[in-house]
């Protein structure tokens, strides 16, 4: 990653643009061609160190419904339950973090009612209590990493 | 509010927007549809928040952030709306949340997450939490991710 690689991660970070040649008026904004941003994006991409690119969509603007969820998996059968759980499509992402309850998920579903199901399922399929967090109010969302 | 080629919209490009000169006439052509519409349903799920923005998602440890913490706080119920709020806006939170307890084995309620490219900032950050909380806390921790499991982003299906 070089310092044109992180112009491009920090101003894309804050937004892009709805209009006919996007890229071309970002590359415009960067100083550098269109072709040389969406090869970098493609690189970006590529190795990870974009996630994603696009639109984040709002899951209860969008008449579904998120969650944030842990178990306690046991050390044994850590990367079993992990595999369980990541193979829910609904399941958007899924973190290790040091804890008694040591896996954290999330759970987006397109019905709301399919939450509750998603939950009794991982439930079912590991053996484990889910426990369910999901927002009661949102009061940030957002943030820009610096590159 | 969202009808189906908006659900067409959002099932081409959940997974993101296509690397190409003119993304949103691609997206219009696949659709059938042209591409001032795809723009202004675009712009309008922007403005009614179905779209939170457009951009890129970094994976928080290729760029170094390899301490990122998710700091729980156990704050008084009738002062979280206005202490969230709070540590929602200081620089280095990117989500803070209000979610339930599950006593007696969880009792936090606020949830906000923390990064840094140290320890000693990590540390700072959430020093800088606990003052502004106070006495209206009566316990946290904060739980380091040791590993992305999984990272795909919202999907619906298609």
């Amino acid at each position: 990653m070089d310092e044109l690689d992180k112009k491009i991660i920090n101003h894309l970070q804050s937004g892009f643009p709805i209009c006919e040649s996007p890229y071309q008026q970002v590359a415009n904004e960067l100083g550098i061609s269109e072709s040389q941003l969406l090869a970098r994006l493609q690189t970006l991409l590529a190795n990870g160190v974009l996630s994603r690119f696009g639109p984040l969509y709002h899951a209860e603007q969008m008449g579904g419904a998120l969650t944030l969820a842990a178990v306690k998996a046991p050390t044994e059968s850590f990367d079993e339950v992990a595999k369980i759980i990541n193979a829910f499509p609904e399941v958007a992402h899924n973190y290790a973090r040091e804890h008694e309850l040591n896996m954290w998920f999330v759970i987006a579903t397109e019905q709301p009612e399919r939450l509750l199901e998603v939950i009794a399922e991982i439930e079912q399929q590991t053996g484990l209590q889910v426990y369910n967090m999901p927002k009661i109010n949102e009061y940030f969302v957002g943030l820009k990493l610096e590159a | 509010m969202m009808d189906a080629i908006d659900q067409h919209i959002i099932q081409l490009t959940q997974t993101g927007l296509p690397l190409v000169s003119k993304p949103y006439h691609l997206i219009a052509e696949q659709l059938g549809i042209s591409a001032d519409e795809v723009m202004a349903r675009m712009r309008t799920m922007q403005e009614n928040g179905i779209i939170r923005r457009i951009g890129a998602v970094p994976n928080h440890y290729k760029l170094g952030y390899t301490f990122n913490g998710m700091t729980v706080w156990d704050v008084d119920d009738e002062m979280i709306d206005t202490l969230g709020r709070q540590v929602g806006a200081l620089d280095f939170v990117s989500h803070c949340y209000h979610r339930p307890r599950h006593l007696p084995e969880w009792s936090y309620n606020l949830f906000a997450m923390v990064h840094g490219k140290t320890q000693e900032s990590v540390d700072a950050e959430i020093a800088q939490i606990k003052v502004l909380l106070g006495e209206h806390c009566r316990a946290h921790t904060v739980l380091f991710s040791t590993r992305i499991l999984k990272k795909t982003g919202l999907r619906i299906k298609g």
